[in-house]
C-alpha cells in the first residue's frame, strides 16, 4: 500500500475540520484500494483554490490543483480523456458556489462521472473572512461589516432541481460517516455531489451550532425527487445529513 | 465606372439579404471554377444578423494565382435592390448585372448589360423555396462565362439532397437556358490551368485539417464568430476523424476542460475569437505554469468588446502575445492563408507537446472565412509526441529540471508513480512552494524551454520573403494582410522586397533582422490603429519602419487601392 501522505507540511489551523476530511478521505481510499475496488494509480484528486485546495498537497496521489472555481470542467476533461480514471474533486463554497457555480450546474446536467466534495464552511477563510453564497443573511464579515445583504442558497435543493444523480451531505467532524459517504460517492457511476459541512474554527466557528442540529438519515437514498425532498427538509431547525438521492442514468463520458 | 487593367482576373459579386443563400452560391460557383482549373479567391461580407441586411460573396478567378479578390466587378448578381446600389461604383466597363428589378435609371445606365432575370418567377413555377433563387443565377453565370453546366450540376449534387437537389438543378438549367435563348455572352479569354489539383478551402477548415493531420483527439469550443466554422467542420466530421468535439458551457469551461484532457494525455485544441480568449486568460496562465500542452486558435474581429462581430481586424496582436498574467513562454503564430493555417495547425499541435507550452494560432475573419484554391497535403505530416517519461521508477517528478528545460511527461494511470500538476508555483515534484530559490529555478526552467525552441527555430518558417530581394524598398506585413499585399504587388510601379512575419512569439530576431539589411524604405501594412506589429518589430529588432499604412474601419484593404497607396511611398 502506497503511503498517502507527502513531504508537504500541513498548514491548516490546528484543529481545522479540513484535517478530518483528509483523514476520512485517506481511509476511504485505503479501504477501496485494499478491497481491489480501485487502483491507486487510477485515482486523480483535483482541487480548487481556498483552504480546502491544500488537500492536494497532502495526498500522495495523482493530483491537479486547478484555479479558483474551475476544477469541475477540469475533472470532466480528465475523465473524458481516460475513462479508467476515478476523478475526485475537492472544492469549497467559494469555489463551487460563487466563482464556479455555472460549472457545478452544467456538470450535474451532463452527469459527468466525477465526484465532488465541497468543503462548505460558509466563509472565505484563506482570504481571512468574507461572506460566501452560503453565509447567513446579516453575517458580519470583513467585507460586510454592517451585515450580509444576500440570502444564502441551499446547494442540496439546487442539485436536486438538476436531477443530480447522487446528492449527499455530511459533517466533517464525523470522520466515520464522512468516510462512508465518500466511499459511496466514489463508487457511484455518474456525478456525485457531497456538501461537507466544515466549520471554520478561526473565522466562523459553527461547530457547536451544527453539533446540536445535525441528524443522520440512515435509510436508503430516494430514487425520485419528491421523496428526496422529504428527506432534505429541515425538521424543526434540525439539519439532515446522509445520502438523499441516488439514481442511475447514462454518464457524459460514456456517451462520448 | 472604372476602366481597369487587371491581368486576366475576372470578378463576380453575388449579393442579397441574409438568408438568401449567398455564401452557398459563392461557394458553389467557386467549386466549379476550381474544378475547371482556375485559381479562385472568394471573400464573404455579412452583418451580424440572421435575416435581412446586405450579404455578398465576391469571387475572383484567373489562370494565375489570385491572392485576394478584386474589387472591380465584371458580373453583379443582385438578389435584392440594395446590391445594385452598393456595388454600382465598382462595376467594370461592360459589366453585366443580373436582377429581377431594375429601375429606369439603371436600365438607361447599363443598357443591354442589364439582364432582367425573373428569379422569383422561376422558383414559383417550380414551387421551390425563395432561397433557391441563387441557383438560377448560377446557371445564368455558367452560360454567360461559358462554363460547362454539368460541372455546376456536379457541385449541386454534392451540396443538396433529394427534393432540394432536384429543384436547384432545374433552376440552374432554367437560368442557363434563359441566357442562351437571349444569347448573352461575356466569354473572357482566360484559359484554365490543366491538371489543376488545388482545392478551394477556407482558413478555418484548413487549420482544422492541420490539427487532424497532427493527431488531434479532442476539439472544444464555445461558438464565436469568426472561429465558429472550425467547430462546425470538426463537429460534422468527428466520426470520420475519430475525434471528440465538445461545446461546454462557456470559454472558461472550454479551456479548463481541455487542460484536464491534456493532463490525462490527450492531444487537444480549442478555438475562439479574441473576446472569448479574454475570458480564458487565467487558465491560459495555468497552462503556462503547469506546462500543459494546448493549442488555441484565436480569430480576431473588430473590437473593442463586442465590436463589429462579423468584420475583420488585426488589433489583438499585442493582447494575444502578452496574454496570461505572470511570465511564461508561449508560441504565437499568425498564418496568412489556408495553406499556412493548415501548416500552423500541424506545427502547433506538435510543438505544444514537444515543448509543453501553450501555442496560439492567431487568425482573423479574413483568413478564417475567405476561400482560396490551395494545396493541402497531409501525407508528410509526422505526429511528434514530445518527451515521454521512460519506464518509470517511483521517483518520477513531473517538473524535473533538465538541461533543455523540458521535463519528461507521464500521465495518470501509470502504476507506481504520481503525477502532480499545480497552478501554484511548485517544486520538481509538483508540490506548492514559496521557497525563493525554487521559485527562481522553476521560472528559469520554463524559460529554458524557449531557449531550446529558439535553437531549432530555423526549421519553423517564422518568416517568408517575396518580391525583389535586392530592392531598397521593403514592405512588411503579418497575418491575412499577406493576401492583399501579394495581390497589390501585381500593380506596383517599382520593385519592393515583401517580408511576411509568421511567428510573433518568440520573435525570431536572428532570422528577421538580416532581411532588412540594405533596406532604405520600410512600409508596414496592418489592420489596426496603433501599428502594433511595427511597434513589435522595433521592440525586437530596433528597426523603425518609415511608413505605416493602417486600416481600422473593420473593412479590408482593396488590392488596387492599396497598390496606389504603396506606389506613392515607394522610392
Amino acid at each position: 500500500m502506497q503511503e498517502l501522505n507527502t513531504k508537504a507540511k500541513i498548514t491548516w489551523c490546528a484543529g481545522c475540520p479540513n484535517s478530518q476530511i483528509l483523514v476520512a478521505f485517506r481511509e476511504a481510499i485505503t479501504e477501496l484500494t485494499s478491497q481491489d475496488k480501485l487502483k491507486i494509480e487510477n485515482i486523480v484528486a483535483t482541487a480548487g483554490i481556498g483552504c480546502h485546495g491544500k488537500i492536494a498537497e497532502y495526498l500522495n496521489l495523482n493530483t491537479y490543483t486547478s484555479l479558483h472555481g474551475r476544477l469541475i470542467p477540469t475533472m470532466t476533461g480528465i475523465k473524458t480523456a481516460n475513462s479508467n480514471l476515478t476523478v475526485i474533486g475537492f472544492s469549497g463554497d467559494g469555489d463551487a458556489y460563487a466563482e464556479g457555480i455555472e460549472h457545478l450546474i452544467h456538470a450535474a446536467r451532463r452527469n459527468s462521472d466525477i465526484k465532488l466534495f465541497v468543503h462548505d464552511n460558509q466563509i472565505f477563510a484563506l482570504t481571512t473572512g468574507q461572506v460566501t453564497p452560503t453565509s447567513p443573511k446579516g453575517f458580519k464579515g470583513k467585507s460586510t461589516p454592517f451585515g450580509n445583504l444576500d440570502e444564502p442558497f441551499d446547494p442540496i435543493l439546487l442539485m436536486l432541481s438538476l436531477n443530480t444523480s447522487f446528492i449527499a451531505r455530511t459533517f466533517a467532524l464525523d470522520i466515520s460517516k464522512t468516510k462512508e459517504i465518500m466511499k459511496r460517492a466514489i463508487e457511484h457511476k455518474g456525478f456525485a455531489f457531497v456538501d461537507i459541512i466544515q466549520p471554520c474554527i478561526t473565522f466562523f466557528d459553527t461547530r457547536e451550532y451544527f453539533k446540536e442540529r445535525i441528524f443522520w438519515i440512515d435509510d436508503q437514498p430516494a430514487d425520485n425527487p419528491e421523496i428526496a425532498m422529504q428527506k432534505i427538509k429541515n425538521i424543526k431547525g434540525k439539519i439532515p445529513c446522509g445520502i438523499f438521492y441516488e439514481i442511475s442514468k447514462p454518464t457524459f463520458e460514456a456517451q462520448q | 465606372m472604372i476602366e481597369h487593367n487587371h491581368n486576366g482576373i475576372f470578378t463576380i459579386v453575388i449579393g442579397g439579404a441574409a438568408g438568401d443563400g449567398i455564401r452557398e452560391a459563392g461557394n458553389n460557383l467557386g467549386q466549379v471554377l476550381a474544378k475547371i482549373g482556375y485559381e479562385v479567391f472568394i471573400s464573404f461580407k455579412y452583418p451580424s444578423l440572421i435575416r435581412g441586411g446586405h450579404n455578398y460573396a465576391r469571387i475572383s478567378f484567373s489562370r494565375e494565382k489570385v491572392f485576394y479578390d478584386n474589387s472591380h466587378i465584371d458580373v453583379l448578381v443582385a438578389l435584392n435592390d440594395e446590391t445594385i446600389e452598393r456595388h454600382k461604383p465598382k462595376l467594370a466597363k461592360n459589366a453585366f448585372i443580373f436582377s429581377e428589378n431594375f429601375d429606369e435609371n439603371d436600365l438607361k445606365n447599363f443598357g443591354k448589360n442589364a439582364v432582367k432575370i425573373t428569379f422569383s418567377q422561376f422558383t414559383a413555377e417550380l414551387n421551390a423555396l425563395p432561397v433557391t433563387r441563387s441557383s438560377v443565377a448560377l446557371g445564368a453565370i455558367c452560360h454567360l462565362l461559358n462554363l460547362p453546366l454539368q460541372e455546376m450540376k456536379n457541385v449541386l449534387h454534392k451540396v443538396f439532397k433529394e427534393k432540394l437537389l432536384e429543384s436547384n438543378i432545374a433552376l440552374a438549367e432554367k437560368g442557363y437556358e434563359f441566357l442562351k435563348e437571349r444569347d448573352f455572352k461575356h466569354w473572357k479569354k482566360i484559359k484554365p490551368n490543366e491538371n489543376f489539383q488545388k482545392e478551394l478551402i477556407d482558413g478555418n477548415t484548413a487549420f482544422a485539417k492541420g490539427l487532424i493531420a497532427a493527431g488531434l483527439k479532442s476539439y472544444l469550443a464555445y461558438p464565436m464568430t469568426p472561429s465558429t466554422s472550425i467547430l462546425h467542420f470538426l463537429a460534422k466530421k468527428q466520426k470520420d476523424f475519430n475525434i471528440r468535439v465538445i461545446q461546454p458551457e462557456n470559454e472558461i469551461a472550454v479551456i479548463n476542460m481541455a487542460l484536464g484532457m491534456a493532463y490525462a494525455g490527450e492531444r487537444v485544441a480549442i478555438g475562439t475569437a479574441t473576446g472569448g480568449f479574454a475570458l480564458m486568460q487565467e487558465a491560459f496562465s495555468l497552462a503556462g505554469v503547469a506546462e500543459i500542452p494546448i493549442v488555441i486558435a484565436v480569430s480576431q474581429r473588430q473590437g473593442p468588446a463586442t465590436g463589429v462581430p462579423t468584420h475583420s481586424s488585426q488589433a489583438d496582436l499585442r493582447f494575444i502575445i502578452h496574454s496570461g498574467h505572470g511570465e511564461f513562454p508561449r508560441i504565437v503564430m499568425a498564418p496568412g492563408d489556408p495553406e499556412e493555417t493548415f501548416k500552423c495547425g500541424t506545427q502547433a499541435l506538435n510543438l505544444t507537446w514537444q515543448y509543453q507550452m501553450p501555442v496560439i494560432v492567431i487568425l482573423d475573419k479574413h483568413v478564417s472565412e475567405n476561400l482560396t484554391t490551395s494545396i493541402i497535403n497531409a501525407d508528410s505530416i509526422k505526429i511528434e509526441k514530445g518527451k515521454l517519461a521512460e519506464k518509470t521508477d517511483s521517483k518520477y517528478q513531473r517538473y524535473l529540471v533538465t538541461e533543455g528545460g523540458i521535463s519528461p511527461v507521464a500521465f495518470p494511470g501509470t502504476p507506481e508513480i504520481t503525477i502532480k500538476s499545480n497552478s501554484y508555483e511548485h517544486d520538481e515534484d509538483g508540490i506548492a512552494t514559496e521557497d525563493l530559490d525554487i521559485i527562481r529555478k522553476m521560472q528559469d526552467k520554463r524559460f529554458k524551454k524557449e531557449e531550446t525552441l529558439l535553437k531549432g527555430i530555423g526549421k519553423c518558417e517564422t518568416i517568408k520573403v517575396y518580391g525583389d530581394q535586392k530592392s531598397k524598398n521593403a514592405i512588411v506585413f503579418w497575418g491575412s494582410t499577406k493576401t492583399v499585399v501579394l495581390e497589390a504587388a501585381k500593380y506596383l510601379d517599382k520593385k519592393a522586397k515583401l517580408i511576411q512575419v509568421l511567428w510573433m512569439e518568440p520573435f525570431d530576431t536572428e532570422h528577421i533582422l538580416p532581411q532588412f539589411k540594405g533596406i532604405k524604405n520600410i512600409i508596414s501594412i496592418e489592420s489596426n490603429h496603433n501599428a502594433q506589429f511595427a511597434g513589435l518589430l522595433r521592440e525586437k529588432t530596433g528597426i523603425e519602419v518609415n511608413h505605416n499604412i493602417l486600416s481600422y474601419d473593420s473593412r479590408p484593404f482593396e488590392p488596387i487601392e492599396l497598390a496606389e497607396k504603396i506606389n506613392f511611398l515607394l522610392k
